[in-house]
């Protein structure tokens, strides 16, 4: 008798995990660099949120982080708070994150900005400067540049944040 | 007795499982209507070979490609013939793509496409699917992009043209 209640529910149970449907988000590997391997990340001249200039080329010797992201891409929103982590956590060490939004308009920026409490500075981006960075086709997409200036590795897809931060650890490292 | 207590833990074991399935069912039927139609090897979805074999075929139908993504991507690289509506997650876009819609018969072959981001995470071919479906369009396909535009339509080689 026992037997015949603990199979119904384990039954209930499988069919409940089956009806909820479990969903693995893919999670995306480096994809390997840039057309020209390690060459000089191309510099670019924005204006941030705050009608600052944000140009590449004022980051010379420090790591920089550069998100290709927008307000409506789910995996981007989940990177972030991770990023103004590591703005935090390694900024004396130097590292600067810097974010590049695709999105079409600034206010959707500005106010997930605010809400996100991004500690980087962010600029919208154009057509000119994904070209530079080889087209950006699908977000995220995340590049680590070195201290000399030179593309170290690009994500494309939403990146392992262990497996980045390892890298954002060993790029410092050099100095 | 032991038969009756067999019958009884089987009703039992309904009605649990109706509670769990009927108000979830409720809850996520209008989230879900597109996400289902939409799910990875559906009916509704055509793969980017299928897609690239029927645009350079001599033969059959030709589609409407209507891009509904954000303008940026469209801009650095698009299907061409593809026509730019504007991203099926802002209300403007679905506006548009009604817009668009109304010039065209209901059994019109159609095919959606983004490909911002990865399939499961794209907040624009389901709502801009759902919109034509309601609209009664009965011949509409969306384009499976697995992970982006880049990875899964231009670095294969495929055509793409810049601009607006």
């Amino acid at each position: 008798m026992r037997k015949s209640v603990l199979l119904v529910v384990v039954l209930i149970l499988v069919f409940g995990i089956y009806r909820l449907g479990w969903r693995s988000s893919g999670r995306a590997k480096p994809s390997g660099l840039p057309p020209a391997a390690h060459s000089l990340a191309p510099d670019f001249s924005l204006q941030d949120l705050n009608g600052q200039p944000l140009e590449l080329a004022n980051y010379r010797g420090k790591v920089v982080l550069l998100d290709f992201w927008a307000t409506w891409c789910t995996p981007c929103r989940g990177e972030i708070p991770h990023f103004v982590e590591f703005q935090d956590k390694y900024r004396q060490q130097g590292l600067q994150v810097i974010g590049i939004s695709m999105d079409d308009g600034p206010k959707p920026v500005q106010e997930f900005y605010q809400q996100y409490k991004m500690n980087y500075p962010v600029a919208l981006g154009n057509e000119k400067v994904a070209q530079a960075y080889g087209g950006i086709l699908g977000l995220p997409i995340t590049f680590l540049i070195g201290r000399d200036g030179r593309v170290a590795a690009k994500y494309v897809g939403e990146v392992q944040m262990p497996t980045l931060e390892q890298e954002i650890e060993s790029l410092l490292q050099a100095k | 007795m032991k038969n009756s207590f067999r019958y009884l833990c089987f009703i039992v074991a309904l009605g649990i499982l109706a509670v769990m399935v009927v108000p979830s069912r409720h809850a996520l039927a209008q989230a879900q209507s597109a996400a289902d139609a939409l799910a990875p090897g559906s009916a509704q979805l055509i793969n980017p070979e299928d897609l690239l074999n029927l645009l350079q075929s001599s033969k059959g139908e030709k589609p409407l490609i209507l891009n509904v993504g954000p303008s940026l991507l469209y801009m650095q690289a698009h299907i061409p013939g593809s026509e730019y509506i504007g991203a099926g997650s802002d209300a403007q876009g679905i506006e548009s793509l009604r817009r668009r819609g109304k010039a065209l018969p209901h059994n019109k072959f159609i095919v959606l496409y983004c490909g911002c981001c990865p399939w499961s995470h794209c907040p624009n071919v389901r709502p801009a699917y759902d919109a034509l479906h309601k609209a009664g369009f009965t011949n509409v396909k969306v384009l499976y992009i697995a992970d982006n535009f880049g990875t899964d339509w231009v670095y294969k080689g495929y055509p793409t043209i810049k601009g607006q």
